[in-house]
């Protein structure tokens, strides 16, 4: 989120699309009803069932599954057409006045610069134009026709209503009562919020839908400010913790990211990291990534880490390739892999192509499961009948199962979808055996590292090295990882304005990140994450819930990343000379009698740049305002497009009918065969998606007796029409099939799915809840995934689990 | 604040604990001495945060025992911390059944193995199982670790094993885990943020 839960309730509008709050995040929820009590807010949910978000909605509208790029380039187009833009900020804040490359197009359905056959953009063209100063041009008149301002009015004047309607089935007026409602946010005084969840991210141009979002939430001036933003409603308790953290395939901590094979020159993987300023007085704050990265090298390999070896850069991995799950199970699945550790995760139940993943773990050496609940992963050998009907004796794995604690059995910090880290207290000892992830964690590399010194091995350098600083070196603490991840100096820091005054001893932790130093003196294994435990204490363990100013902010409850910050961009809620745009609702502002920033939040800025020195709120940024126009950052083109989910009910793009090849996202990663696994609508003729219940959370509650009461055995959802047509009645069995295979379901017939009218055809909706499998104390049930496409995101590789094809029978 | 003890128990009903009550110094005058005590009055309580959704609520965990060392803590009820500035005090279905996820009788208590070709597990040691599992990696690193690609250039990386870590555990898990896999050389690395 850029913003956090409790600020929801100073919205004036709320916007509830690819998500469904009321049910997966009930308690977060609690601050949209607050607004529509408190604040006259008013709902709008944009969703293809009617949720109970929905039920609680000012305004809804339905929607064809996986074309929300179209619905909201329709709304770009309105708020352009009808001049209901926040056209003080975005004339600030924004590149709209940037000058783009002439050879950069748009024709047929690509971008500039397709290989078809790679799948793959040369993106080169995707640039900027700059003068002879290194600078970007830009033209504060609007008047060249290649400023983004015309660049993306021409784009998305193709995305009419009547586009709108025919595309995602939504009528015209609904679409345009919506469109107007959220266009009410443009003025200083209104804010819209926009909450969104998985139904956004999990398509192949999930990462574009939320682009388009951001872009929405731009022009009406929304971003930076209390009630607004651009929130990703995450979907588990510490998602956002280990994605800070950088536990993905390419990343390091803090978004910090891993050298691929072709930077071979350390100064030069820095050096792309740490963008110049594009115009002039910009902070491109970035180009600190030398002081973040050197300091989390001293944090893993300490005095291995020196200037002579580049800070041990050999140490990393060198990437030749993203390897996402997607990949890492293709690569299974093709016997390339020999091992496999699942430390709590299902992926059996939570990939998609069910068949294909339980093959490939079927071609593994061995695999290690750790984990408090016994899942359908661990099993996956074990014949479970028509749910999992495998042959044990055919399956040569070696399959270990650890037992590990679970959240009340530990101490430690999770972070929030608000960017929250709040520490938590054990509260009894675990059953049986289990250990906690640490313990189980050490005890894998102590004796790693055991046979490494004994008996040597591969390049044992990063094992041998790695610190490990714990009193009880078989069980490290969540005290001494935190203090770690931190960071402390090694050597007296001075006072940068009077080099006599000590403000830091060697040894001591650090107060956050603006005391990192690229030359070794500093630790810190997560630069974001600096500020969480100092000397002055555990700030994530804070209570005071206080609010000063009753705006939500509560700086004394936890401690939000980065630097206690709660509402990110928050310079962009203060007009260009640096007054809130809208004085009621005051959070940061110039204070010109004390030369600084202030307010009811931590400034997200530079703390004593004033106004008129002209620098933009979006420091992380090197031209110092936010961009429409994405450059090469994203895969498909610099801006959003809508193209067709690859399993389409209407087999053509209405946007592109004369270019099948821009029928899906055109630069999303497939690999073979899978290809050919997708389903057509003639055999699988309806639009299928997936989603969570209010009274389960994924594969876990059903083995959690009072849920598994509460909501016991698996259904799927059906709209009134369809179930007439098939003759089929509320509490039949069915079968939902697709290319990959079939799952066996209850029929809920309900009203809350109704068809919608796409390209002139009838599309019917089904709904299917993922929380069932063959282990648990509910009712035995098949895996969801069983029926999803193993197709990802162009950028992400996240599955394409909400929008696919399905037939649907009585079984 | 007076209250009847029939209008304490509806307030305590409605969500906010006993003990904050009692705490706050609104303690039913009178009434206490008619009736058994209030069951929780004699637990500890822990500050928690539910595990489940990215809400963050804050959680109140009462166990039996006073955390002495030879005191067997045991966890007797969950609910809504009221001092929590987004939950208030409330729990939804998932959270409000946090106490049977605790002890779900599909809790693993103990390391097992299942060995290739098997139908059933083999309950095993730590040592044994932390040995074997290091001993499984160990092999596998040495022999397809890549120290340079075919160009020549120095790439230190391991892609025969892989690794998911879980977006349910604590920071703490998490920085050690993501220290343990990168120093291995490992790139097969993901958590649940992927998917």
């Amino acid at each position: 989120m850029t913003n956090h839960w409790s600020d929801i309730k100073n919205a004036d509008v709320i916007l509830i699309m690819g998500g469904n709050a009321a049910e997966a995040h009930p308690c977060g929820f609690k601050w949209v009803t607050e607004a529509k009590a408190k604040n006259k807010a008013r709902l709008v949910v944009v969703d293809p069932r009617f949720t109970r978000s929905a039920a609680l909605a000012d305004l809804y509208a339905p929607i064809r599954t996986g074309t929300d790029i179209a619905f909201l380039g329709g709304v770009i187009h309105y708020l352009i057409t009808n001049n209901k833009v926040h056209m003080d900020y975005i004339k600030s804040y924004t590149d709209m006045s940037y000058l783009v490359k002439e050879e950069f197009a748009f024709a047929d359905g690509f971008f500039s610069g397709y290989d078809p056959d790679k799948r793959k953009y040369d993106k080169s063209t995707w640039e900027y134009q700059t003068g002879a100063d290194g600078y970007v041009l830009t033209d504060p008149s609007l008047e060249n026709p290649r400023c983004v301002w015309n660049l993306m009015k021409a784009h998305f004047s193709r995305y009419t209503p009547e586009v709108v309607e025919n595309i995602c089935g939504t009528p015209k007026d609904k679409f345009l009562q919506v469109a107007e409602l959220l266009a009410s946010s443009h003025t200083p005084d209104r804010v819209m919020t926009i909450l969104y969840a998985l139904g956004w991210t999990q398509h192949s141009v999930g990462s574009q839908i939320i682009r388009t979002a951001a872009m929405v939430q731009l022009l009406l001036g929304n971003i930076g400010r209390a009630g607004g933003g651009v929130n990703a409603l995450r979907g588990h308790s510490n998602i956002q913790g280990l994605t800070d953290l950088g536990l993905l395939s390419n990343l390091l901590p803090g978004y910090m990211t891993l050298p691929g094979e072709k930077e071979t020159d350390y100064e030069q993987y820095i050096a792309k990291r740490a963008p110049k300023p594009m115009r002039p007085g910009q902070l491109s704050y970035w180009q600190n990534y030398g002081k973040f990265h050197v300091s989390l090298m001293k944090a893993w390999y300490g005095a291995a880490a020196t200037r002579e070896n580049n800070w041990a850069f050999d140490y990393l991995p060198k990437l030749d390739k993203t390897y996402d799950v997607l990949q890492v199970f293709e690569l299974m699945h093709q016997g390339k892999m020999n091992g496999y550790v699942a430390q709590g995760f299902n992926p059996l139940n939570s990939f998609p192509n069910k068949a294909k993943v339980g093959a490939a773990l079927g071609k593994l050496k061995y695999l290690v499961i750790i984990d408090p609940l016994a899942t359908e992963t661990s099993e996956f050998w074990q014949n479970h009948g028509e749910f999992n009907d495998v042959d044990p004796a055919q399956i040569q794995t070696t399959v270990f199962r650890l037992p590990s604690t679970c959240f009340a059995e530990e101490d430690g910090a999770i972070v929030n979808s608000g960017r929250w880290l709040q520490w938590h207290w054990k509260g009894a000892e675990p059953p049986g055996e289990a250990k906690s992830d640490p313990e189980i964690m050490a005890g894998i590399f102590l004796r790693l590292r055991e046979m490494y010194k004994k008996d040597g091995g591969a390049f044992p350098d990063p094992i041998l090295n790695l610190t490990w600083a714990h009193k009880v070196p078989f069980e490290p603490s969540p005290e001494e990882l935190a203090k770690e991840y931190n960071g402390k100096t090694f050597a007296d820091q001075t006072d940068p304005k009077d080099p006599t005054k000590v403000i830091k001893k060697a040894g001591e932790l650090l107060d956050g990140f603006a005391q990192l130093k690229d030359d070794g003196s500093t630790a810190c294994g997560c630069w974001i994450f600096s500020g969480a435990w100092t000397e002055k204490g555990n700030m994530m363990a804070r209570r005071d819930n206080a609010d000063p100013y009753q705006n939500g902010q509560t700086l004394g409850w936890a401690f939000a990343w980065p630097a206690n910050r709660r509402i990110l961009y928050n310079r962009a809620a203060a007009d260009p000379a640096g007054k809130p745009w809208d004085p009621k609702r005051k959070q940061v502002w110039w204070d010109a009698a004390a030369g600084k920033w202030v307010g009811s939040d931590v400034p997200d800025f530079k703390v004593d740049s004033a106004p008129e020195d002209g620098m933009g709120p979006f420091i992380m940024n090197p031209e110092g305002i936010a961009r429409f126009f994405a450059r090469g950052m994203m895969n498909e083109g610099p801006f959003p497009e809508h193209y067709e989910p690859f399993e389409t009910p209407i087999g053509v793009n209405p946007m592109h009918r004369n270019n099948p090849k821009a029928t899906s996202n055109p630069a999303a990663r497939v690999f073979k065969g899978d290809m050919e696994a997708f389903g057509t609508a003639k055999e699988f003729p309806y639009a299928a998606t997936t989603y969570r219940l209010t009274e389960h959370f994924h594969y876990w509650t059903k083995h959690v007796e009072s849920n598994a009461i509460i909501q016991p055995e698996q259904f799927v959802e059906i709209g009134e029409a369809l179930a007439a047509e098939k003759g089929i009645k509320a509490g039949d069995k069915v079968k939902v099939s697709s290319n990959r295979g079939y799952i066996k379901a209850v029929a809920v017939v309900t009203k809350r799915i109704k068809p919608l009218k796409v390209d002139g055809k009838t599309v019917h909706h089904v709904g299917i809840p993922l929380h069932w499998g063959f282990k648990g104390v509910a009712k035995n049930g098949f895996i969801t995934n069983t029926l999803t496409p193993f197709v990802g995101d162009g950028n992400t590789q996240t599955p394409e689990f909400k929008s696919f094809l399905v037939n649907v029978e009585k079984a | 604040m007076q209250l009847s003890r029939r209008q304490f128990f509806k307030v305590a009903a409605g969500g906010l604990t006993g003990s904050s009550l009692v705490a706050m110094g609104f303690s039913p005058t009178a009434a206490l001495a008619e009736v058994r005590t209030f069951k929780l009055a004699r637990t500890t309580e822990t500050r928690n945060t539910c595990p489940y959704c990215s809400v963050g609520c804050g959680i109140i965990l009462y166990s039996l025992g006073d955390r002495a060392k030879n005191a067997h803590a045991e966890i007797i009820h969950i609910e809504g911390d009221p001092d929590h500035p987004v939950n208030r005090g409330t729990l939804c279905p998932k959270g409000a059944g946090l106490l049977d996820f605790v002890h779900s009788k599909n809790r693993l208590k103990f390391p097992e193995v299942r060995e290739p070709g098997s139908k059933e597990w083999k309950r095993i040691g730590w040592d044994e199982a932390f040995g074997r599992i290091a001993k499984l990696m160990k092999e596998d690193r040495d022999a397809n670790f890549v120290a340079k690609n075919a160009d020549g250039t120095t790439v230190n990386r391991w892609l025969t094993t892989g690794f998911l870590a879980a977006s349910a555990s604590s920071n703490e898990s998490g920085y050690i885990t993501h220290k343990v896999v990168r120093s291995l050389g490992m790139l097969a690395f993901d958590n649940q943020a992927r998917v």
